[in-house]
């Protein structure tokens, strides 16, 4: 176990002698599926649950010869942004002392930035592991929609949300990305990243090559962000520059409306798939009573309050008279985000800007202020909006001595470009 | 948009359509906090109406026998079960 309560528990899973990551270890966030050991997302509703199957990217884990130390600490069911509103207790950020590590992924990245793991596979529905990735000074990716299996990825918000590596190096987060991507026959989202001009060898992008890079900045994401943060954002864009990238602003209008859109949409999806916890086929039991009566009281029981939030939120955009002004209207602004990005990209080989507005949280309080919590989001929600790839990589710290990330979003399959311009900095 | 987007009485019947019992101190939390976030989704009015390419297909695949999971397994984690079946709360 680590001081900075990071992991669930710490039951060791040993992969194959032999592979590409023999040796190394790799730590999971608790809640992808591990057969035999207890996967729990960070509920109570969940505690004691064993999954009887392994999730896809977990055996890929083990065939490629890793060990994995234990399974991390989370956001429960990934609600969340600082990593305090787990069912077993707030993580620390090592990185960051009295701050928090980021969430949702926030015991991937601490253990990754403590050194107690050689990696981590965290999950990003709404930049759950760029902004752990960003707060720890750390590296993370959030693959394109389609790249990593989510079979064994307990579902949150599926239309949004992918499996991703967390490391201390570019080339060792593309090395684990390369071990966990390629489709997966259990998962019917999944593409070959072959089939769109491209292929798996990540590891060998990480280069830092970036000669004749072309960077676009949205000014819509640093305006209001923190000023500190900025500076240290525009200091990493000039380290680019003086290794021959350029850069000019681009204009991304439909951003405003991202993290709105994204709450809705994952608030939605979010009422449905947590509907299976139900007390009786796995988790809390509601007891005696009628269904109805014993289904309530195992979710009021189970569930957070973070989690309540938002099933009662996803609940109300989607009931009737509330769909087509919310659910609906939130569709259009994922269009228009795509829409928005595609023709960014196609002026600049990757949009630059902060991974977080803001540098780590203190430490509790966040808890009480869920609207500020949620637009802290604003950078990274709009890129699992348009199913694209982006990568945090560490920018440098604030005077305060606080990490800042820089997000770096590439076009749909585009993980060797956005690898290749992060390494040149990580 | 004012702070009362919703009342109490609205947050228990979501909360009664979603199977959450609340308590009574949740509900006015709630009541204040969904008000001030249902007023910042109150922005998506502004977003136009955007054409949305359908770039999805269906993944269709013969739907063979193939190893499943085994009764046990499928009833490992459940709080109670009889006869190799789940075992759940009357429904009326």
């Amino acid at each position: 176990m680590t001081d900075y309560n990071a992991y669930i528990a710490a039951e060791r899973i040993t992969g194959a002698d032999e592979g590409p990551l023999a040796g190394k270890t790799v730590a999971v966030k608790d809640n992808i599926s591990t057969k035999d050991v207890q996967t729990t997302c960070g509920s109570a509703m969940l505690e004691g649950y064993v999954p009887p199957y392994d999730a896809t990217v977990v055996s890929r884990l083990k065939d490629a010869g890793a060990t994995i130390p234990g399974k991390t600490n989370m956001d429960e069911f990934g609600m969340g942004t600082t990593t305090e509103t787990s069912a077993y207790g707030a993580v620390e950020n090592p990185a960051a002392e009295g701050r928090v590590p980021g969430g949702s992924s926030g015991g991937s990245a601490a253990v990754v930035a403590a050194d107690d793991a050689d990696m981590a596979l965290g999950s990003d529905t709404g930049g759950s592991i760029r902004c752990p990735a960003a707060f720890c000074g750390v590296v993370g990716i959030k693959p394109t929609y389609g790249l990593v299996s989510r079979y064994g990825l307990v579902a949150y918000a599926n239309s949004l949300e992918q499996i991703g590596p967390i490391a201390p190096s570019v080339e060792d987060a593309a090395e684990l990305l390369e071990v966990i991507a390629g489709p997966d026959e259990r998962d019917g989202t999944t593409r070959d990243a072959r089939e769109y001009g491209t292929d798996y060898d990540f590891a060998d992008a990480a280069d830092g090559d970036v000669d004749g890079l072309t960077i676009g900045v949205p000014t819509e994401l640093l305006d209001g962000a923190d000023e500190n943060v900025v500076e240290t954002f525009w200091d990493a864009i000039d380290e680019l520059e003086s290794q021959g990238a350029s850069y000019h602003e681009v204009a991304l209008p439909s951003v405003e409306h991202a993290v709105e859109a994204y709450y809705v949409i994952a608030m939605s999806e979010a009422s449905s798939n947590l509907a299976r916890f139900d007390g009786v086929r796995y988790g809390q039991s509601g007891g005696e009573g009628n269904w109805n009566e014993s289904f309530a009281q195992a979710r009021e029981e189970g569930f957070g309050e973070e989690v309540k939030r938002r099933v009662l939120l996803g609940t109300y955009a989607l009931s009737a008279g509330y769909h087509d002004k919310y659910y609906k209207k939130a569709q259009d602004a994922r269009a228009w985000v795509k829409q928005d990005f595609d023709e960014a990209l196609s002026n600049a080989d990757v949009l630059a800007s902060p991974t977080m507005p803001v540098p780590p949280m203190k430490r509790g309080e966040s808890l009480d202020d869920p609207l500020t919590m949620y637009l802290a989001d604003a950078n990274t929600t709009p890129v699992n909006l348009a199913n694209l790839p982006a990568i945090s990589v560490p920018a440098g710290d604030t005077d305060d001595g606080l990490p800042v990330g820089l997000q770096l979003v590439g076009p749909a399959f585009g993980e060797k470009t956005i690898i290749r311009a992060g390494s040149a900095l990580a | 948009m004012s702070e009362n987007a919703v009342d109490g009485d609205e947050v228990a019947h979501i909360a009664d359509l979603a199977r959450i019992d609340l308590d009574e101190s949740e509900v006015e939390r709630f009541t204040e906090q969904f008000g001030e976030i249902l007023s910042a989704f109150e922005a998506l009015d502004e977003v136009p109406e955007t054409d949305r390419k359908a770039d999805l297909t269906n993944v269709m695949r013969p739907d063979e026998v193939r190893e499943c999971l085994t009764q046990e397994e499928a009833l490992q984690n459940a709080p109670e079960s009889e006869a190799g079946q789940f075992k759940g709360p009357k429904v009326s």
